[in-house]
Formats: structure tokens, sequence, C-alpha cells
């Protein structure tokens, strides 16, 4: 029991990464229908911008922990946020209108330029921050066994289901929302009702890197070492968790973030952690078997 | 007539080409992962590379010629090493000093020998590397079947009655190193209470870190590389959990302490005896200090490396690879790595591995 809690622990957080990060491939797939590789690279940007603007408030003294986060959670989602736009503005709405493969291409164009760009400018080496919150609650204990949540976790969690609720909020109750769903279920529509679809879809990248920036910064915090690469390898996950979840669905993405994370845990706590990517791999073609449209997406009708 | 002209035209190739190779410089290389998550050691290498080059220049040269540098990355990737293999032969290169993971050292190695290219690696330690490598091959570093024997020994020693795990994380070196080190504990009579294998380059190992911590592990035996080591003993610690790490030489670098920070203090490991520390070597370790570099782990034995090869050279009187790699079988070298010489398989017949602790950001000998 004890040992099932730790791991479901441990599941959780690094599920709500995930899921923040399948946000992101999820809300452009919605709106645009295409799969924005370079979505990985933009967590990874945010990674970097994170570690950057933590080294700099040191620099300036500004050594106290919830200021010093909230400052860089600001400024990150901020400066990442940009990337996100300028990312859709100089490499996928001139392709708008194209065929999607060229979409998908230049993706995975920018994806590349993306991580060769912070490798020239970073170096290659990876690069630690020393913890910046220690600590933690002791939850049960039996025979040596401690179960520990750390603070850190506890905050990740928090930070998550904040940002997921004021992202809901977003879609469904404001002018943005209600137009960026008028953009999902008809493009041609939508701008002949006076919607900026343009704007729309600039505003949806935006929103999506802000989310890969928060899902940077808690990865750099929690794990405390980045390199350039770690983009490939969060993406490639968080896109399965998107599919898994129902691509194009927002409360899908979320939930196959956290389903990820907890196969991965649970695999590697109770069968081999060598095989730990097999086995969520193998759920997801599972699941894409017998709902190929994922656990919360809707059935694509075609229209006659 | 056809014929004849492609002859001639051959003739006058091969005619070129040979005068390319009588000019007077010599192309040495060196190869290591020079980017990606181990750069580190890359780095390492190229430091004791440029180094060794710019003292036997600033000394007149191999047999008057001056060396000339190649510095070729391999990211640690046996696709990429073998890429780096070939572009060092079109280079016109005629020795290298790497690589650095065993997983690329053997793929290229084979290369090496097609092209007859003398290689000393100074830090790949999987047996397969000399045990199935050609006349060519040679290393300055030891074997894991020698640092396998005495971790094996000192976990059988210190820790008989604890429970140990042993981790590798698949590659060449970290598996090979970790299925010794069981080997030997077996040996003695001693049964490891875990097994388990991971993958490299991941950054989340809190999993593994509650499977260890649910099992009682009290000791980890690591077959792998500083940076996943140094995350599997931090996330330990945010989970309240201590154990005690023992690894390889793959831990010889202060990132590994930039990773843990204090929760890295007395993790053991095993290296060759740090030659930093050898009499002989200290006017080089002073040079290398007085630029700010410190000469840890791998530096040193890349600097040894092309000293060696230098001295055969010298031996020889050309570079010829068969002859030279003959007179690195048959010769005592005198470098900074102390006197050694070459066995039949081209391993170092120096002494091999001694313990280090982790303290304070720097490791030292075990007292």
């Amino acid at each position: 029991m004890e040992y099932f809690v730790q791991q479901l622990i441990n599941g959780l957080t690094l599920g709500a990464i995930y899921g923040l990060i399948a946000i992101g491939y999820t809300m452009v797939y919605g709106i645009i229908g295409m799969i924005n590789f370079a979505h990985g690279e933009v967590f990874m940007i945010g990674a970097f911008i994170s570690l950057i603007c933590v080294m700099v408030l040191g620099m300036f003294g500004l050594t106290w922990v919830p200021l010093a986060l909230l400052v860089t959670l600001i400024v990150t989602m901020a400066l990442t946020a940009v990337y996100g736009w300028t990312l859709e503005r100089i490499a996928y709405r001139p392709l708008r209108g194209s065929p999607r493969l060229a979409a998908l291409i230049t993706a995975i164009g920018m994806s590349i330029f993306l991580q060769n760009y912070v490798q020239l400018l970073q170096g290659a080496r990876v690069k630690p921050l020393q913890p910046l919150i220690s600590g933690g609650f002791e939850i049960m204990r039996r025979e040596g066994f401690v179960v520990s949540l750390s603070y850190l976790q506890l905050f990740i969690w928090i930070l998550t289901l904040v940002l997921m609720t004021i992202f809901t909020l977003i879609i469904t109750r404001t002018a943005l929302g209600r137009a960026q769903r008028a953009c999902e279920q008809d493009m041609g529509m939508a701008s002949l009702l006076g919607i900026n679809v343009d704007r729309t879809i600039s505003l949806t990248f935006v929103m999506g890197a802000a989310l890969a920036a928060v899902a940077g910064l808690i990865f750099l915090i929690n794990y405390g070492v980045i390199d350039f690469y770690i983009g490939f390898l969060a993406g490639i996950k968080a896109f399965t968790a998107a599919v898994l979840g129902g691509i194009g669905s927002l409360p899908g993405a979320m939930l196959g973030g956290l389903l990820i994370g907890l196969i991965e845990a649970f695999w590697s706590g109770y069968f081999t952690v060598e095989y730990k990517d097999v086995a969520s791999f193998s759920i997801l073609v599972l699941v894409l078997i017998f709902r190929p449209t994922g656990l919360l997406g809707k059935p694509d009708i075609e229209k006659v | 007539m056809k014929k004849l002209t492609a002859v001639i035209i051959g003739l006058m190739a091969a005619g070129f080409w040979s005068v390319s190779g009588a000019r007077a410089e010599i192309n040495i290389a060196v190869a290591g992962p020079m980017t990606g998550q181990y750069a580190t050691f890359g780095e390492q290498m190229k430091n004791g590379a440029e180094m060794a080059v710019k003292d036997i220049n600033a000394a007149g040269g191999v047999l008057g010629q001056k060396l000339r540098l190649f510095i070729e990355d391999d990211a640690c990737d046996p696709k990429q090493a073998v890429a780096v293999a070939n572009k060092e032969a079109s280079e016109g290169v005629v020795f290298v000093a790497g690589h650095f993971c065993s997983g690329s050292s053997i793929p290229a190695s084979q290369v090496y020998e097609e092209e007859g290219i003398v290689q000393i690696s100074p830090a790949s330690t999987n047996p397969k590397l000399t045990d199935e490598g050609g006349w060519n091959v040679f290393r300055v570093c030891g074997r894991d079947d020698q640092q396998g024997k005495v971790a094996g020994d000192y976990l059988a020693d210190h820790f008989a009655n604890k429970k140990i795990a042993i981790l590798h994380d698949k590659t060449a070196y970290g598996k090979g190193l970790a299925d010794e080190t069981k080997a030997e504990l077996n040996a003695r009579g001693i049964t490891e209470a875990m097994y388990e294998a991971y993958t490299a380059g991941e950054k989340d190992y809190s999993a593994l870190v509650s499977k260890l911590k649910g099992a009682g592990i009290d000791v980890i035996y690591l077959g792998g590389y500083h940076t996943e080591g140094g995350l599997i003993i931090r996330q330990a610690a945010e989970q309240g959990y201590k154990p005690q790490l023992v690894s390889g030489d793959a831990l010889v670098t202060e990132e590994f302490w930039k990773i843990t920070g204090d929760t890295g203090q007395g993790t053991l490991m095993t290296f060759s005896p740090d030659p930093r520390k050898n009499a002989d070597a200290a006017p080089v370790v002073e040079r290398f200090r007085a630029e700010n570099i410190e000469p840890e782990g791998y530096t040193l034995y890349t600097y040894g490396a092309i000293q060696a090869w230098k001295q055969a050279v010298e031996k020889v009187g050309g570079t010829d690879p068969k002859k030279v790699a003959k007179a690195l079988h048959d010769t005592e070298f005198d470098t900074v790595l102390g006197k050694f010489s070459f066995d039949k398989k081209g391993d170092v017949t120096a002494p091999g591995y001694v313990f280090y602790v982790w303290k304070d950001g720097a490791y030292d000998y075990v007292q």
C-alpha cells in the first residue's frame, strides 16, 4: 500500500508535466489540424529561459524562493509565448491552406532548427541547478519505508491544477475561447461571422507555448538538470499523451498525460524499468485499436 | 586506348596521393563526445590532446615534423563514430587518441584497422575492444573485467550483509561493467537483491528510486555515466532515501558534483590511480592549471596516449602504422601516466583500479 502510494505520487508528478505539454499539441491540432512537432522544443526553450531567469535573479540577490519562482514563472511564460507566436508567424502562417504534409515537414524542420539553435547558443553540456525547494511531508511509514511527498511535488500539482482551471475557463467562458471553438468547428464560417481567424490561431500558439513554459520551469526545478535534447523525449511522450487522451480534447490531453505518467511509474515499480516505454506505447496501441479517437476524443464526422 | 588512359590517370592520382601524404605535417586526431550529454569527457580529451600536441610541437615535433590535431565529435553514438572514423581516414590521419564510449570505440576500431590507423583509447574500458580488436588497437585505461573485479571484491568486503542492487544503462560500457561486477560478487557467494536496467538520457528516475527504496536497498552499484548516477542519487535524497552509491570510472568529472550537490557526498567509484599525483606529471599539471584547466579524469590519459604514440614513432623512425603498432607492443614508455607498456592484446600493464570517494566537490582516494 505504502509503495503503491509512493509510485502514485511519482506518476502524478511526471504526468502533470506531460499533460501540460500535451495541451499545446492538442490545442493546435484542434484548430488547424496540424501536429506541431516543434512544441517539445518550445518546452525545452521554456526550461532554458527559466534557468537563465533564476540565475539572473540570483545575481541581483533575489533569493527568497517564492518571489523568485513567481517572477521566473511570469518572465518564462511571457518570453516562451513570444517564441510560440514567432514560430506560428514565420513558419506556419505562410503555409496555411497548403497541403498538410508541408506544414508537418515545416514543424519537424523548426524542431531541428530550435534544437540546434539552443545547442549552439548554450553549449551541449548538461546545465545543472541546485535544488530550490527541498524538504517535504512524511505521509505514511511502515517497516522503514517512508512515503514522502516533497513540497516541490505539492507545488507542481497545485500549479498544474490552477493553470488547468484558468485555461478551461478561458476556453469555455471568454470571447477568445468562443472564437477558438468556432475556428475549430469551421474556420471559413467563423471568419465570415467576423472572427479574426489569424489572431485566434496566433493566440492559441501563445497559450500552448505559455503552458509548455510552465512545464519547462517545473521540469527544471524538479529534476535540476536540463540540456538541449530534453524537448525531443518529452515532446514524443506528450504527443503520445495527447493522442491517448483524444487529440483535440483539452481534458483528454491532461488525462492522457497523467495516464502515461502513471503507467510509467507503476510499470517501473511492479515490473522492470527497462520495458516501461514498451508498456506505455503498447497501451497506446491497444487504446487506439478499440477507440481510434482516443479516450475523450470526439469521432470525426465527415460531412457529405 | 581507353584502358591506357585510365591506367595513366590512375597512376597520376596515386602519385598525387603520395605527394600529399609526404607533406611536412603529421595528422593525428582526438575523437570523443564533443557534444551531447557526455561532452564533459570529450572536453577532457580535447584539453589533454591539445596540450600534448602543443608541448610536442614546442619541443620540435615528431621526427622533425609538426603534429596537426583534428578534433572529431562522435557524440558517443556508434553510428556517428563510424562516420567520424571514415572522415579521419580521408583526412590522412595516422593516429587516433579515442574514442571515449566503448560503444563508439569498438565499431570505429574496425574502420581504423581497415584504413591502417593506430588507435589508443584513453577511456574505453569494455574488454571486447582489445579482445576482439585488431593489431591497431591499444588503450591506456584499464579493462572492465579488472574494474568489475575490484568493485565486486570491495562490495563483498565492505557490504556483505547489506542489500545490494546492480543497475546499468544498457550501453556497452554500463552493462559490461555491471555484469563483470555482478559476476565477481556472485563468485564471492553474494547475490544481489535487485538487477535492473534504465534508459540513459532520461531525467525522471523517481519510479526507479521508489523501487529501490521499497526493496530496502542499502547499496547501489551503478554501471553507467555521471548524469544518470547523479540524478538517481539526487532524486533518492528528495524522497528521503540515502543509499550508498558505488560506481565506475564514468563519474570522474566535476559535473557529477554539480548535479548532485551535497547529496553526492560519500559516493564511491573505481578509477585508475590519479596521474595528477604522479611526480613526473607535475610540470604538465602546472601548465594545465596555468591555463585554468583542471586536468581531471581522462585529460592526462589522453596526453599520455599521445606521448606513447610519439615515442613509438621515434623508435621506428616513421609513421608506418604496422611498424608503430609493433613498437607500441614492445616498448616501455615514459609518460605523464608513469612508466608502462602494452601487452599482446594492446592492454596497458599499469596498476589497475583503486577506489575513490567524492567529498565536498572533489574526489580522492578512499583512506
